[in-house]
């Protein structure tokens, strides 16, 4: 690739990520005009959060199960089953909850915000809108925007408490650990505000900028069925991206 | 038929034209849309605006509906320059302006009942049996009464444009844009739309703009055509004057004929050499891009009825 080509690239690059900020700004000041269309932002609500419900509880399981069955392999190395509660919780609260979450919230809710968005645009609907005097970034982004920021931290202590379960299933119910050091060991060791409320405050995070990428990519998509296309693979992969970087640097400020 | 701009019409305001367009440039990816364009729309009337495809009519709706700001020139709809304004006031003008889009832009998850009643909804907070009569009688005018819960995916292309017209006229607007509304229409309902079209213009003084291919419709409700081509209004006057065929434009563009003024080909190399049947590398004049529009001839620029500057 020569030296032009990427210069290119990755003044493209930036130039996206600006114009991704700034329609992260007129999000934020479209959201007030948006309160009118309330029932919008609760439809909204159900379809990214409710519907999400079931990949959300069944990959929270699995993640659990497998978590369990890991570390309970590790820690009888040392002969430290007993803490398997403690590490599990913490494992999901404060990393694997809101990241595995947040990944496949863009992979559920994501994708589906810019391909609709993105169809809108392609077939004029977005257009229209604008036509009969009805603000689209109120009307159709901003609802989303406030439902990806509700959802995302309620589905995160969804998949939290599916994969704590998922670990007791496989510990204490499939591998004999006692029930009570589990819980107790749990209850003991793990700070609500330091563990829990810090990745709540991650989920929330991570709404806003799944929720961001993945409506600026169907707001801005070229008005092809290539473009809806090519939009969606993009929220994805920015969506996976960004939301692992951002964890990273959130939990450095968060230790 | 006149070649030069209507002159700008003095004092009242309900003597004005209700669109009045001066010295407007376009550029859209480096080509020259409109150079200099000067247009005037009358109230009350219905204006047609044709041309050869791709001549940027629909362009020129989104600059009188706000959506594209000229490069150059001003846009006063209802005295209000609309490239200027702000985004409240472009709003609250909006309002006024029904708009059918080309390819109708019906919001797909609504029924065409709900589809009509957005607006409606949107913008006025009228009783639920209100709403009900305003939408089903506007869907009474275009024969779809007995569609309304119908989604739009269930609808044919001429029902899917009738349905996005009863959504352009449900506010009664004091300008309705039509941007090609006889594509995929039946004689029977083409004919039930040319009707209803100069019905709302009659009854209710509604000014409209027609962007449209079909002469024969055209003439029949148009109070006068406004003719672009190459960036400018090639031709404006009523349609019995236009029909007539005094310019190259219009006797091209009325006749439907190839050759002209307005070349039929997208600018190509040779034909010929492109398919191998001619030596390609002797004579590099024909492999060169025709030019867009075809320079005119001194004879022909000196005629009344060419474009305006």
């Amino acid at each position: 690739m020569s030296a032009v080509r990427k210069r290119s690239l990755l003044l493209d690059g930036i130039g996206q990520i600006g114009a991704c900020g700034l329609f992260g700004l007129q999000i934020l000041a479209a959201i007030p005009r948006s309160l009118r269309y309330f029932r919008e932002s609760v439809r909204q609500v159900w379809f990214v959060g409710a519907m999400s419900l079931t990949i959300i509880m069944t990959c929270g399981l699995f993640v659990g199960m497998v978590l369990g069955l890991q570390l309970y392999y590790v820690l009888s190395i040392f002969g430290g089953t007993a803490a398997l509660g403690t590490v599990v919780s913490l494992s999901l609260y404060r990393e694997l909850g809101p990241v595995v979450t947040a990944l496949l919230f863009a992979g559920r809710a994501g994708t589906s915000m810019t391909a609709e968005i993105g169809l809108m645009r392609a077939t004029d609907q977005i257009d229209a809108m604008e036509m009969m005097a009805v603000d689209p970034l109120a009307y159709v982004v901003a609802p989303r925007f406030i439902a990806g920021v509700i959802a995302m931290p309620i589905l995160a202590c969804v998949f939290n408490a599916l994969g704590i379960l998922g670990a007791h299933l496989v510990g204490v119910s499939w591998l004999g650990l006692d029930n009570g050091t589990f819980w107790s060991n749990m209850t003991s060791s793990v700070d609500v505000w330091k563990d829990v409320v810090n990745g709540v405050w991650k989920s929330v995070a991570f709404g806003a900028v799944v929720t961001l990428i993945a409506t600026y990519q169907g707001y801005s998509t070229a008005p092809t069925s290539e473009g809806v296309a090519y939009a969606t693979t993009r929220t994805v992969v920015f969506s996976s991206i960004v939301t692992l970087a951002l964890d990273f640097v959130m939990t450095a400020f968060l230790m | 038929m006149s070649a030069n701009p209507t002159p700008p019409s003095p004092a009242s305001s309900s003597d004005a034209p209700l669109i009045r367009i001066r010295g407007l440039r376009t550029v859209l990816s480096g080509k020259t849309i409109f150079d200099g364009v000067d247009l005037d729309i009358p109230r009350g009337k219905i204006t047609a605006i044709m041309g050869p495809s791709g001549t940027g009519k629909t362009t020129l709706m989104r600059h009188i509906t706000g959506q594209r700001a000229p490069d150059a020139g001003e846009v006063l709809v209802d005295g209000r320059d609309i490239g200027r304004i702000g985004r409240e006031e472009l709003y609250a003008l909006r309002e006024k302006i029904g708009y059918l889009f080309q390819n109708s832009a019906l919001l797909t998850d609504y029924s065409v009942f709900e589809n009509v009643a957005f607006p409606l909804r949107q913008h006025l907070k009228l009783p639920e049996e209100l709403v009900r009569n305003i939408v089903l009688t506007k869907l009474q005018a275009v024969g779809l009464r007995g569609a309304a819960e119908l989604m739009p995916s269930e609808l044919s292309g001429g029902m899917v444009r009738r349905v996005a017209l009863a959504r352009a006229i449900v506010r009664d607007p004091m300008l309705i844009i039509y941007d090609e509304p006889f594509v995929g229409l039946d004689p029977i309902a083409l004919n039930q739309i040319l009707r209803l079209i100069r019905t709302l213009n009659a009854t209710l003084g509604i000014t409209s703009i027609l962007v449209a291919h079909e002469l024969a419709a055209v003439r029949r409700v148009a109070d006068q055509i406004h003719l672009i081509a190459a960036g400018k209004i090639a031709a404006h006057g009523t349609p019995d004057e236009l029909a007539r065929g005094e310019t190259p434009w219009t006797r091209q563009f009325f006749s439907g004929e190839s050759d002209g003024p307005v070349p039929f080909h997208y600018p190509a190399p040779d034909y010929a050499a492109q398919l191998g049947l001619a030596p390609a590398g002797g004579d590099a004049a024909r492999l060169a891009p025709a030019p867009a529009v075809p320079a005119r001839d001194e004879s022909a620029a000196a005629r009344p009825g060419e474009p305006r500057a």
